[in-house]
C-alpha cells in the first residue's frame, strides 16, 4: 500500500460544537485511500513542542478533501484550532485498520462518546451507500458539545440532562434496544475507555457483535515505537498495537484495565 | 565530498544511522522514507526470547521530549532471523543489530547465533536500557559488568562491536575507557535519561513503570556534553545519540567529537527525518567548503583558558 507523508493545505476549518472543530485538508491521494475507521498522524507545528504527531480519525472524505474532528484537549489541538485556510499541516497516513462494515449484519448501532464521534460521519456515509440502516447513540457532557452533522437517527444522552437521555449513552442504548425490534444489530463504538468498557460489557451480556475503535498514546503511528499496546485475550502475543493491529478491534478480544484512562 | 566512514570492519556510506527502537526492523518505515539512503539501521533490540514489553501506559510526551517504558518488546532471536533479517539483508545500508540481554551468557548466546547469519555488519550492545527489571541499566551502571560483557563479546566476533552507554552514571568516560580497553570498536551514547511524569488529576504516575527513558530534543544538551566528555577520554570512535532532530544538531555532535550519529525520537515525528538530516549535512558541507566530513569530527574550537571549570575538573578526575 502506498502511504503519504506530506505537508497538506488546510482548505477549511469550522467550529461544529462547543470547543469542537472540523478541519479539512486537500489530498486526492489520501481521499482515494482512506477507509472508515482509519486514522492519520498529524504534526500540528514545526516547533519541538508538541514534539510528536497526534492520531486523528478520519471523519469524512468528500471529493479530494479529508476531514478530521477534534476537541480542544491540549497544546496540539489548540494549535490546530488556530490554523487558517492556506496553512499547512504534516500528515502521515492512511494508518490502521478499518471498521468491519463489510461484515454480515442487518443494522449498524453506532455508539459515540464525546469526540469519539470523530470516525462516524464517514462510517455512516459508507453504510448509507450500502443501504444498511444506522441508529446512532451519542453521549456528551452537555447539549452544546453534541456533534450531529453527518450522522443519522440520533439518540442523545447528556451527563447534565440538557438534551435527550439524562445519563450514560449505554443506558440510552439499552432503553432503546429493549423497546425496539432491531434486525441483526452490530455495534460500532468509539469514545473514552470507561465508555468502551461499558459498551463491551453490554455487548457481551446481550451477545451482540461489537467493534471498538480505541484511542491510545502513540508516538509513531506506524508500529515502530511499540508505545500503544492493548492487552488481548487470545493469541500468542499478549499485546497488540493500537496503531497497526487496530484501532478497530472485536470487543471480545480486548482487556481493559483501570490504568487505561481515557 | 566524502561522507563515508569505516568503523571497525563496517563501512558506512554516510554518518547518519537510525537509533535502536526508533526504526523497528526497517520495514515499518520503508513506505515513508528512502531507507537505502541511510548510513545504517540499528535494529530494535533483540533478546533471546520474545518479550511482550511493559504494560500500558508506555509513553508520555514531555516538553520537547518523550518518556518511554516499552520494556524491550521484541520478537526474539528466532523470529528476528526468520522474519526480519531477510528484509534487512536486501537493503543497501549497513545493518547493526542491537542486542539486549539479562545476563552475560544471554548476550553471548545471541551474538553467537547471529555470527552464523550474513548481512550483519555490526552489533550494538544495549547495556543500558532503563526500562527492564533484569539486566538493563544494572549492567550499564556497573563498570565491571560493562567491561566483562565487552571482553566476552569481543572474543567471539570480528564484526564491529559497539557498546551503547547510559548517561545515568556519575562518570560516563570511565565506562567508555573500559569499553576501549576491552576491544570495543566504538561506543554509542547516550541512551535515554531516567525521567518521570505525573498525572495530577489521578495523582498517579503516567507510565505503568513509574519512571521511563527520556529522549528527544530535551536531552540534546546533555548528550552533547557527554559526547564531548568521552571524546576527551578515549581514542575509539563515538556515535552520538540524543535529541538529534535537524542537520544542525548532527553537525553539533560531530564538532564535539562524534564520528557518526543516530537519529532516534525524531523518526517518530517524521519517518523521513534521518534522510533529511543527511541531505542537510551535505548541503552544509558544500557551503562550508568541507571536502571530507571527517574534518568536522572533534572540530570544536575552544579558546585557550576558556572552559567550564567544574566540567574540566570532572574530566580531570576521570582521567586521573
Amino acid at each position: 500500500m502506498s502511504l503519504i507523508n506530506a505537508d497538506l493545505e488546510v482548505t477549511s476549518i469550522a467550529q461544529v460544537a462547543e470547543e469542537t472543530y472540523a478541519l479539512r485538508f486537500h489530498s486526492p491521494e489520501l481521499a482515494a485511500r482512506l477507509k472508515p475507521g482509519q486514522f492519520m498522524n498529524i504534526l500540528t507545528s514545526e516547533a519541538v513542542e508538541p514534539l510528536l504527531r497526534r492520531p486523528y480519525s478520519i471523519s469524512r472524505v468528500e471529493g479530494e478533501e479529508c476531514e478530521i474532528l477534534f476537541s480542544l484537549l491540549g497544546k496540539g489541538t489548540h494549535i490546530l484550532a488556530q490554523k487558517r485556510v492556506g496553512d499547512h499541516i504534516g500528515v502521515v497516513g492512511p494508518l490502521g485498520n478499518t471498521f468491519g462494515y463489510e461484515k454480515d449484519f442487518g443494522t449498524a448501532i453506532i455508539v459515540a462518546g464525546g469526540i469519539g464521534v470523530a470516525p462516524f460521519p464517514y462510517l455512516t456515509a459508507e453504510l448509507q451507500r450500502r443501504e444498511i440502516p444506522v441508529i446512532t447513540f451519542l453521549g456528551a457532557r452537555t447539549t452544546a458539545r453534541v456533534v450531529r452533522d453527518g450522522l443519522t437517527n440520533l439518540e442523545v444522552a447528556t451527563d447534565d440532562g440538557s438534551e435527550g437521555h439524562h445519563g450514560t449513552v449505554i443506558a440510552c442504548l439499552d432503553e432503546y434496544l429493549s423497546a425496539h425490534e432491531i434486525d441483526r444489530p452490530m455495534i460500532f463504538a468509539c469514545g473514552p475507555n470507561p465508555m468502551l468498557k461499558a459498551t463491551q460489557e453490554y455487548a457481551r451480556e446481550k451477545q451482540l457483535p461489537c467493534e471498538l475503535s480505541l484511542e491510545s498514546e502513540m508516538a509513531c503511528g506506524i508500529g515502530i515505537c511499540q508505545g500503544c499496546p492493548i492487552e488481548k485475550h487470545e493469541g500468542e502475543r499478549k499485546y497488540s498495537l493500537v496503531c497497526t493491529d487496530g484501532p478497530c478491534f472485536d470487543s471480545n478480544d480486548i482487556i481493559f484495565h483501570e490504568h487505561h484512562h481515557a | 565530498m566524502n561522507t563515508s566512514y569505516s568503523l571497525g570492519s563496517m563501512h558506512l556510506k554516510n554518518r547518519v544511522l537510525v537509533a535502536s527502537g526508533t526504526f523497528g526492523y526497517g520495514n515499518e518505515a520503508a513506505p515513508y522514507t528512502d531507507v537505502n539512503a541511510l548510513g545504517g539501521i540499528v535494529t530494535k533490540s533483540v533478546s533471546w526470547l520474545p518479550r511482550q514489553g511493559n504494560a500500558p501506559t508506555r509513553i508520555a510526551e514531555t516538553p520537547a521530549g518523550m518518556l518511554n517504558s516499552i520494556g524491550l518488546a521484541n520478537v526474539g532471536i528466532d523470529a528476528f532471523i526468520a522474519d526480519k533479517l531477510p528484509f534487512l539483508r536486501k537493503l543497501d545500508t549497513s545493518i547493526i543489530v542491537n542486542i539486549a540481554a539479562s545476563s552475560t551468557d544471554e548476550y553471548i548466546d545471541i551474538l553467537e547465533r547471529l555470527e552464523d547469519e550474513d548481512g550483519i555488519e555490526a552489533y550494538e550492545i544495549n547495556v543500558s536500557c532503563p526500562n527492564v527489571k533484569e539486566g538493563g541499566l544494572n549492567f550499564g551502571t556497573r563498570c565491571d559488568m560493562t567491561e566483562t560483557i565487552t571482553r566476552e563479546l569481543r572474543k567471539r566476533t570480528k564484526r564491529t562491536l559497539i557498546i551503547k552507554l547510559t548517561p545515568n552514571v556519575t562518570h560516563i568516560a570511565d565506562f567508555a575507557k573500559a569499553c576501549e580497553a576491552e576491544g570495543a570498536d566504538a561506543v554509542s551514547l547516550i541512551n535515554t535519561l531516567v525521567g518521570m511524569a505525573v498525572n495530577i488529576r489521578t495523582r498517579r504516575p503516567v507510565l505503568s513503570t513509574i519512571t521511563g527513558g527520556l529522549s528527544g530534543p530535551a536531552i540534546k544538551p546533555v548528550a552533547l556534553a557527554k559526547v564531548f566528555q568521552v571524546y576527551s577520554a578515549v581514542k575509539i570512535p563515538i556515535i552520538g545519540i540524543g535529541g538529534i532532530t535537524t542537520w544542525q544538531d548532527a553537525i553539533e555532535f560531530l564538532l564535539v567529537g562524534a564520528s557518526a550519529i543516530q537519529v532516534g525520537t525524531a523518526s517518530f515525528r517524521d519517518p523521513d527525518a534521518a534522510v533529511k538530516i543527511i541531505h542537510g549535512m551535505e548541503t552544509f558541507c558544500r557551503e562550508q567548503g568541507v571536502e571530507d566530513i571527517q574534518e568536522l569530527v572533534g572540530g570544536l574550537q575552544i579558546d585557550a583558558g576558556v572552559a567550564a571549570p567544574g566540567f574540566v575538573k570532572a574530566m580531570e578526575k576521570e582521567q586521573a
